[in-house]
């Protein structure tokens, strides 16, 4: 008799996200992941228990109220569903994308304990989606201005996040991007098959839209400086100029021709589309044999987007094992479905090159694990005497970008650390007064989502500290 | 979008614009570059400054139509527009009173050295000029730097016009002492005068433009060694010790998409390139 109303069946895997072939996606630049339909989108969305005190929120450092926008979802209320989001997130779309929600929300979705949690960042971004092309984004009404101004620099997540909030506050928040384009590494970093930059520009415009101005092609430190435009009529200024230099290996052979950093292969297949060459004026060559040296997403994407430029064999090559690879869990799966071969435990040492002073080899040496490092992962240690060669034409160093110095050297009393990072709490607060800093300029690299975490809370405490001063 | 507002063929298929942009124009100083996109599917491609004139709110540059981008640049007329502009990037060059300088410019360059020529002059400098260029038709600006120097002369590697080749230049630096020379222009020909300075010990500066994209320090294309170490040609140059640089390896990096620039110049020209005829 107590089983006479029977519970209602939650389903214990979270909907599959349709996705490209790989034998079709491994030669194209299309996005991978088709996202929901909205079937899958209601299915996904009823599998939330509603919890009364979610956990998934305590997850998203931009502070997303989850269980609402779901259940507005499954009422189909799609668009108070996404305003709902935006009330806390600018970039959605970018967000459901490239958020690392294994590691965040969904880490802690109760139904994770059972079977899948929900796929909250696959709901996000199936809710911006449709809104986006439904073709009228919805903004919220003006706030009354505050007659503030403040300078945002660089246009990437932590900056677009910054400027979305403090426009949302009622300030002039002018955002100075020293490439052509908005989004940072959303442009030049992330490939066009994970996140397409139709999207990116799209969300930049909404950021535009809310009330900031974008100012292109101005390399803060040269043009202006920070002193310069808190002189010049800014209240406050955000940096966000991120972790945009490239590191190398420093072995013997670098400068050779093939070898690019990830940095230059990605910006000139994503901000340049060198992957449409000649049609759009930047090249690219990519040989026959490509590897990549690195273990993170940067690696992953660079070792993909060589295998659609029409590479014969891709291999990433990376000094510790497959466990300890930093990048997404889905970004290694997606990658070896498309065919990337993997090689584990090492490293260059140095690269042979040709008498056209082109790469033909690497010579590697063979790695173990030692014990753990103050990263907390297993430090590796060279195998003496198993030095081996590899014929290459294609390398991609991928092992890291360190933070770009020209916003430190050019703004006097601004604290920096020995990595050259900011300064800054947990605020954003730097050494100097009005001036505050977010991001992986603050950080070191790491993600897009801690990215806009950091922007949010500077925007918070930018708005603070503008509305006390007399 | 940035307007051209002056347009000057300073020497066949040589061209120098001026362009409406008036924050750069009052920050640029000598021996910066500036990138520039002509439009939505163009390449970023770096040019040395050439002049600024603050009052008016212009900044120049100068450029040879050798690939797809520079002839698709020279096309462009007074009224046009580029899509994007960047600059002033890149560390400005060192001026002040050194004393007896020797100014050598080749091709181009000739152009952004006449800036550097009066900068140096006001310094306070006793200056030597050398222009120079593959043959005497493409020589320009002999008046403007004769007018600024205390000593100058001209050569062409065909001796089509004043000395034949860089050799004489020993002559000249064994008559004086020189405490700064100042060497740009193709990468072939600023190697070859730090060839000749070196044994004289006058220090020597030389201005790099090896590939670059983003020019701000990203992408690490412009890599070059100098001294042994790797140095990056936007933000830690353009300007370097010329007697450090190694030569050699900057010709290979600059020759790296050699088939993709003749290729995408050479579909240009199928295209028809542009309709203005060459003016």
């Amino acid at each position: 008799m107590a089983e006479s109303k029977p519970k209602p069946k939650i389903k214990k895997e979270a909907e599959p996200m349709p996705k490209q072939k790989p034998e079709v996606r491994r030669k194209n630049f299309n996005e991978v992941a088709l996202g929901y339909s909205e079937e899958q989108a209601k299915t996904e969305a009823n599998r939330c228990l509603q919890c009364p005190k979610p956990q998934c929120v305590t997850g998203c450092p931009v502070e997303i109220s989850i269980p609402e926008f779901i259940k507005l979802l499954r009422e189909g209320k799609y668009e108070e569903a996404a305003k709902k989001i935006k009330e806390k997130n600018s970039l959605p779309a970018v967000c459901g994308r490239v958020c690392p929600q294994e590691e965040q929300c969904q880490k802690f979705c109760i139904l994770g304990k059972v079977g899948e949690p929900v796929s909250i960042g696959r709901l996000e971004r199936w809710l911006a989606d449709w809104e986006r092309k439904r073709g009228n984004v919805k903004k919220p009404d003006d706030p009354p201005p505050t007659g503030k101004k403040v300078a945002v620099i660089g246009a990437g997540p932590a900056g677009l996040t910054a400027a979305a909030d403090l426009a949302k506050l009622g300030h002039k928040a002018v955002i100075f991007e020293a490439l052509h384009l908005p989004g940072g590494v959303l442009v030049y970093g992330i490939p066009e098959f994970r996140l397409p930059k139709s999207i990116v520009r799209a969300e930049a415009d909404y950021v535009q839209s809310l009330g900031a101005d974008l100012k292109l092609g101005y390399l803060i430190g040269r043009i202006h400086t920070i002193p310069e435009l808190l002189k010049t009529g800014f209240d406050a200024v955000f940096i966000g100029t991120g972790a945009g230099l490239p590191a190398f290996l420093g072995v013997l052979g670098e400068h050779l021709g093939g070898i690019y950093s990830a940095n230059e292969f990605l910006i000139r297949v994503n901000l340049m589309k060198a992957y449409a060459f000649p049609f759009y004026d930047t090249p690219i060559r990519i040989g026959k044999h490509v590897v990549v040296i690195g273990g993170g997403n940067v690696a992953t994407d660079s070792a993909r987007s060589a295998l659609r430029l029409g590479a014969e064999e891709v291999c990433i090559v990376y000094r510790r094992s497959r466990e300890e690879m930093p990048a997404r869990k889905e970004e290694i799966e997606n990658a070896e479905e498309e065919g990337i071969l993997c090689k584990f435990l090492a490293n260059p040492t140095r690269f042979i090159g040709d008498e056209k002073g082109w790469v033909k080899q690497m010579e590697c040496i063979c790695m173990e694990l030692g014990p753990p490092d103050e990263s907390g992962r297993r430090r590796p240690v060279p195998v003496k005497g198993s030095e081996f060669t590899m014929d290459v034409d294609t390398v991609v160093v991928a092992v890291g970008r360190t933070p770009n110095p020209i916003i430190q050297s050019t703004t006097e009393g601004l604290a920096v650390t020995k990595w050259g990072t900011i300064v800054a709490d947990e605020n954003g607060k730097t050494s100097i007064e009005g001036v505050y800093a977010g991001g992986d300029i603050v950080t070191g690299e790491a993600t897009v989502i801690s990215a806009m975490g950091a922007g949010k809370k500077a925007a918070r405490a930018i708005h603070e500290y503008l509305m006390q001063e007399k | 979008m940035y307007e051209i507002v002056g347009k000057r063929e300073l020497a066949p298929k040589i061209k120098l614009f001026e362009v409406n942009a008036p924050e750069m124009a009052e920050k640029a100083r000598p021996g910066q570059f500036l990138i520039i996109i002509i439009d939505e599917k163009g390449e970023r491609i770096p040019l040395t400054v050439a002049g600024y004139d603050a009052e008016k709110g212009t900044i120049s540059f100068a450029f040879n139509e050798v690939g797809k981008t520079t002839k698709q640049l020279g096309c462009l007329k007074v009224g046009d527009s580029v899509q994007s502009i960047t600059g002033p990037l890149g560390n400005p060059s060192d001026i002040r009173n050194f004393g007896r300088a020797l100014c050598m410019a080749g091709g181009v360059m000739i152009a952004p050295m006449l800036l550097q020529v009066r900068a140096l002059r006001e310094a306070g400098n006793k200056i030597t000029v050398v222009v120079g260029a593959r043959i005497k038709e493409l020589l320009f600006y002999e008046k403007e730097m004769k007018d600024l120097s205390d000593e100058f002369y001209v050569a062409t590697d065909d001796g089509s016009k004043g000395y034949k080749g860089l050799d004489f230049l020993k002559e000249i630096l064994s008559k004086q002492k020189f405490d700064r020379c100042v060497a740009w222009g193709p990468v072939v020909m600023m190697k070859n005068v730090c060839e000749i300075t070196k044994p004289f010990g006058v220090p020597t500066v030389v201005t790099l433009t090896p590939i670059m994209i983003d020019g701000m320090g990203m992408c690490g294309v412009c890599r070059v060694t100098v001294g042994g170490k790797m140095k990056f040609g936007c933000v830690d140059g353009p300007e370097f010790d010329g007697h450090l640089v190694d030569f050699d390896g900057l010709i290979n990096r600059q020759r790296m998409f050699l088939p993709e620039e003749r290729l995408s110049s050479l579909l240009w020209e199928l295209q028809g390139g542009c309709s203005c005829g060459g003016k």
